[in-house]
């Protein structure tokens, strides 16, 4: 139960750092608090959209998914079950291969890292561990 | 279980509180003064400062950082003889394209500066300045001044440069160029397109020469 619990406020803290994001591709926002410079100029990249969707959209809709699952998780009915886990895993895992893809973007094409990006990175990469050994603990 | 959504609650009313002060707190305030003209909108269609006439066989565009040392010495070593020998009796026209590396802290003022410069016709004058007296860029400060001194150098009206340079007029079109160069594929600078295809050899004035003469063959032949 701790371990959905962690995933649900992880997921919660992404959810926020992508939407702050996404918020700024918009125009929301007018301009991001990043202290290296990196952070523009990999929003302002091409990379920055794929299929002509904001990046960041795709980790508000990820993070926002594995947070409703999370919640999902966390209730009484549904704390045995399996399925939450799988599904879990299964979000988590996608989240981490797409942003193993972004970060490898960032360091090999753009040479610039976005500490914003980091931080969702790191968030999901633990959100992803959790998930994983939460599953394989549940065996 | 309660305390665990009370503390979801804060975080979502914490990061709720921010977005809502980061989207009413304005950017701090670029010194700009009242005659500056408007920003340019990124699109301006504007493709880089040439040298040579648009009738040259051969057009060479450069992706450049200012502060990239393999582009000095390009700039010093290699393009005083690709301006005598190609340039200048109308072989080769040559296309200047921003490419300022994120790595590079003080590139993005230095592009800015010299499409300062352009704007009073003097990007070339400002460009060479850049390249040839390259030691700003060793240097660990801001290199403002050095780049106001260039200005002086080649003659500009500092007070328009100083307008233009404090209100950023060109970041758009700096990043335009930035992103076009992405979409051709450079990764590093110097990178060099040849009548639109990239140029793969070692970037020397002898290459550039055989290029540009086996292409001036090419079209007699034809003829």
């Amino acid at each position: 139960m701790r371990r959905r619990q962690a995933i649900v406020l992880l997921a919660l803290v992404g959810l926020l750092v992508s939407l702050y994001l996404w918020l700024y591709k918009i125009g929301v926002i007018g301009t991001l608090q990043c202290g290296t410079g990196g952070c523009e100029y990999v929003q302002a990249s091409r990379y920055a959209e794929l299929l002509g969707i904001p990046v960041a959209f795709f980790g508000v809709a990820g993070y926002g998914v594995l947070f409703v699952a999370g919640l999902v998780g966390l209730q009484p009915a549904f704390a045995g079950d399996r399925r939450v886990g799988v599904a879990l895993a299964g979000l988590a895992s996608a989240g981490f291969a797409f942003t193993l893809y972004l970060t490898s973007i960032e360091l090999f094409v753009l040479h610039a890292i976005c500490r914003w990006c980091v931080a969702s990175a790191v968030i999901i990469t633990a959100i992803w561990g959790l998930a994983v050994t939460g599953l394989a603990r549940r065996r | 279980m309660k305390g665990f959504y009370a503390l979801l609650a804060a975080v979502a009313v914490v990061g709720g509180g921010l977005f809502w002060y980061g989207s009413r707190a304005k950017p701090a305030p670029a010194p700009r003064p009242p005659a500056a003209a408007p920003p340019l909108a990124a699109g301006d269609a504007f493709h880089g400062f040439t040298l040579g006439p648009d009738t040259a066989p051969l057009e060479v565009t450069e992706y450049s950082d200012f502060e990239c040392p393999f582009c000095a010495s390009f700039a010093t070593v290699q393009m005083p003889v690709i301006r005598e020998q190609l340039i200048a009796p109308g072989k080769v026209r040559w296309r200047y394209r921003d490419f300022p590396l994120p790595s590079h802290r003080w590139s993005r003022l230095a592009s800015q500066a010299a499409q300062c410069a352009g704007e009073q016709r003097k990007f070339w004058e400002f460009h060479d300045q850049l390249f040839s007296r390259h030691q700003w860029a060793q240097a660990d400060r801001n290199p403002r001044s050095e780049f106001r001194d260039f200005g002086k150098a080649v003659g500009l009206d500092l007070e328009k440069y100083d307008a233009c340079v404090d209100g950023q007029r060109y970041t758009p079109r700096i990043l335009a160029s930035l992103q076009e160069g992405e979409a051709l594929g450079v990764g590093g600078t110097p990178t060099f397109f040849v009548n639109g295809k990239r140029f793969e050899g070692r970037p020397t004035s002898d290459a550039f020469k055989a290029l540009a003469d086996s292409l001036t063959k090419a079209v007699k032949t034809r003829k």
